[in-house]
């Protein structure tokens, strides 16, 4: 039971970490972060960045399709102009990483802006349709634009380098993917703390109460895709820095509907759900392929079943979560906390 | 332009619209679920995978004659489409249409992933069960198989279109389609009519399999043909069975041709850009029913 968290200031109520409780284990929860790298082996930082990675994607996905409620089923592609962005940059041009970052943020909003256009006409359904599109016309793009993204044979990226410190091993870049991640999901934690933020929610809930409102519905959401497509450019950027190689069949269209799956397993319009899905999703895979690693004495292919196998439960998860968990794991956690909140008088 | 080769143009739009009546068939599966039941299914690509593996494992695996094999295709079809209706979509009734269609997502990649373990992964040709003579439509050479294919998905067609006429489950179904709440008014079962819905859209997308695996063969990733099939539902309106006829015309023959004039790559390329420019201009499609909102 949790008594004595009265509020009492308009500052305290909108604090985006209400309770000294909640603080208490986020400081908790940054010292693990901080201090995970040098404890954990090699793979265990090899997955870790790839969920940051993930995460700040899910993040940007969940800002247009959980908060502004505009499915998109573009995150991938978007991903992949960051990653060539950054490809391309530090190959063509050698400029700073952070630079090349935000370069590649830049550009990948200005294309999801465009991507976004529909949105003027269709949604729903339709808008999501045409997300699909935008994603094959720019696989399209990766595959076939030879001079830029150097067709299907793709791009090599070289190590990232800051300050003459060379990040190639999961180790150092785990240095500057998380606390990049760290940053993305608190942006968004506070951007629903302010008017642009609100209104996306109000277009979500119904657009046109909201246009009544005074919202114009088309800046606002180009604004949300422009935003989501930011994350996602910069999770492509770091994506061309931890896999250092980029092709067209980096980010197929299955990637997209990964991120899309992260968002409803973790929870629509909800940060928490943004990582708890990333996280998730990303972890599942690898928990199958422990699995088939246990199995494999048993089973004489255990491996070749891993693929459909993890084919399977990645749209089972998605039906599952609909099904029986709209609200995803955020209300799951949401439910524990509640649990331990009210824990004698109420179980 | 004097020496444009009209023949091998014919030749080209023939075979268009050859691919272009399977795509219509699988677009009548896409619209039959649609107008019943307001889902989008994403899923019709893989259902028509399924039912192309079943004939591959009645023919190949059993040793049955293709005659036999196709009922018992098209009865798996059915079965699956029952099956999905009833375990996946009856419990996300009233749901939102974004979390039906999220459903039929992950249903596809719950299909792509049974088919690779069942049947594996590696690409496999269906047993040949039309001969190969070529034909000739006057001078223009078409593929027997084309010719075939465009028969049979007509045939269905308009036997479909018939059924909705005259039958009475043709009948309850447009009428639910037009009214829900009327129609149960008017003692149709509108659950019976949603399964039957999905159980002839079933048996409609593995017909369309089984022809489009004759043709091209079969592989855990034909579903991207649903992807094709997705967008001649949008040009022609989601709800709309004239607009699907159309719309696989239409498609069919502009993926042909780009894809001969311009190369094999082209061929997502300008489908999807269609699909854009559709959206863009006619969102409901060409003979869709325009959806209007109020407070």
């Amino acid at each position: 039971m949790r008594i004595a968290t009265a509020k009492e200031s308009y500052a305290a109520d909108e604090a985006l970490f209400d309770t000294s409780t909640q603080r208490l284990w986020l400081a908790l929860f940054v010292v693990a972060c901080a201090v995970f790298p040098f404890v954990a082996g090699e793979y265990w930082l090899y997955m870790a960045c790839l969920v940051a990675i993930h995460v700040i994607s899910v993040t940007g996905l969940n800002i247009v399709t959980g908060f502004t409620g505009l499915v998109s089923l573009g995150q991938a592609a978007f991903m992949g102009i960051g990653a060539y962005t950054v490809a391309y940059a530090e190959t063509r041009w050698g400029t700073p990483v952070f630079l090349n970052l935000v370069l590649a943020g830049f550009l990948t909003a200005a294309v999801g802006a465009f991507v976004g256009i529909p949105s003027l006409r269709v949604k729903g359904l339709y808008l999501a349709i045409a997300t699909i599109a935008a994603s094959f016309i720019l696989h399209f793009v990766f595959a076939n634009w030879d001079s830029v993204t150097s067709g299907v044979k793709g791009i090599s990226v070289p190590p990232a380098n800051i300050l003459g410190v060379e990040l190639g091993r999961p180790f150092s870049l785990y240095f500057l993917i998380v606390p990049i991640a760290f940053l993305a999901v608190f942006a968004a934690a506070n951007l629903f703390r302010t008017r642009i933020g609100r209104a996306f929610i109000a277009i979500r809930d119904r657009d046109i109460s909201a246009e009544v409102l005074g919202i114009p519905l088309l800046r606002f959401k180009l604004t949300s895709f422009a935003l989501s497509s930011f994350y996602a450019g910069v999770a492509g950027g770091l994506w061309a820095y931890f896999f250092r190689v980029v092709t067209p069949e980096s980010f197929p269209f299955v990637y997209s509907i990964f991120f899309l799956a992260a968002v409803i397993v973790g929870g629509m319009g909800s940060i928490l759900g943004s990582i708890l899905g990333a996280v998730f999703m990303t972890m599942v895979p690898e928990v199958l392929k422990i699995g088939v690693g246990v199995m494999s004495p048993f089973l004489t292919d255990a491996v070749a079943l891993l693929s459909p196998v993890r084919t399977i439960v990645f749209g089972g998860l998605i039906i599952g979560f609909l099904i029986f968990e709209p609200h995803g794991l955020a209300e799951v956690w949401r439910r524990i906390r509640r649990f331990f909140h009210l824990w004698p008088f109420k179980t | 332009m004097s020496d444009f080769d009209w023949l091998f143009f014919l030749e080209v739009s023939l075979a268009g619209l050859g691919s272009g009546a399977l795509l219509a068939l699988t677009g009548l599966a896409f619209v039959l679920i649609y107008k019943a039941t307001r889902v989008v299914n994403l899923a019709i690509g893989e259902m028509l995978m399924i039912g192309a593996y079943a004939f591959f494992s009645f023919t190949a695996g059993l040793g049955l004659p293709w005659w036999a094999a196709i009922p018992a295709a098209l009865a798996c079809g059915g079965l699956l489409g029952a099956v999905v209706e009833r375990a996946v979509i009856r419990p996300m009734l009233g749901e939102n249409a974004i979390s039906v269609f999220m459903v039929t997502i992950g249903l596809g990649s719950v299909l792509v992933g049974a088919v690779e373990l069942l049947w594996g992964a590696a690409p496999t040709q269906l047993p040949d069960f039309m001969g190969n003579a070529p034909v000739f439509l006057g001078p223009a050479y078409v593929s027997r198989k084309i010719v075939i294919g465009f028969a049979v998905a007509a045939t269905v067609i308009a036997l479909f279109l018939l059924a909705f006429r005259v039958s009475r489950g043709g009948v309850a179904l447009r009428a639910t389609a037009t009214d829900q709440g009327a129609a149960y008014s008017c003692g149709i079962d509108v659950p019976r009519v949603f399964s039957l819905a999905w159980v002839l859209a079933g048996i409609a997308a593995a017909g369309a399999g089984v022809l489009v695996g004759a043709i091209g063969g079969i592989s855990p990733a034909m579903g991207v043909f649903g992807l094709s099939a997705l967008v001649v539902v949008i040009v022609g309106g989601l709800d709309s069975i004239a607009g699907a006829l159309l719309g696989g015309i239409l498609v069919g023959l502009i993926e042909a041709w780009a894809g001969t004039y311009l190369g094999g790559e082209y061929k997502m390329l300008t489908t999807f850009g269609l699909l854009i420019a559709v959206l863009m201009v006619r969102p409901y499609g060409l003979f869709g029913t325009v959806e209007i909102e109020r407070l």
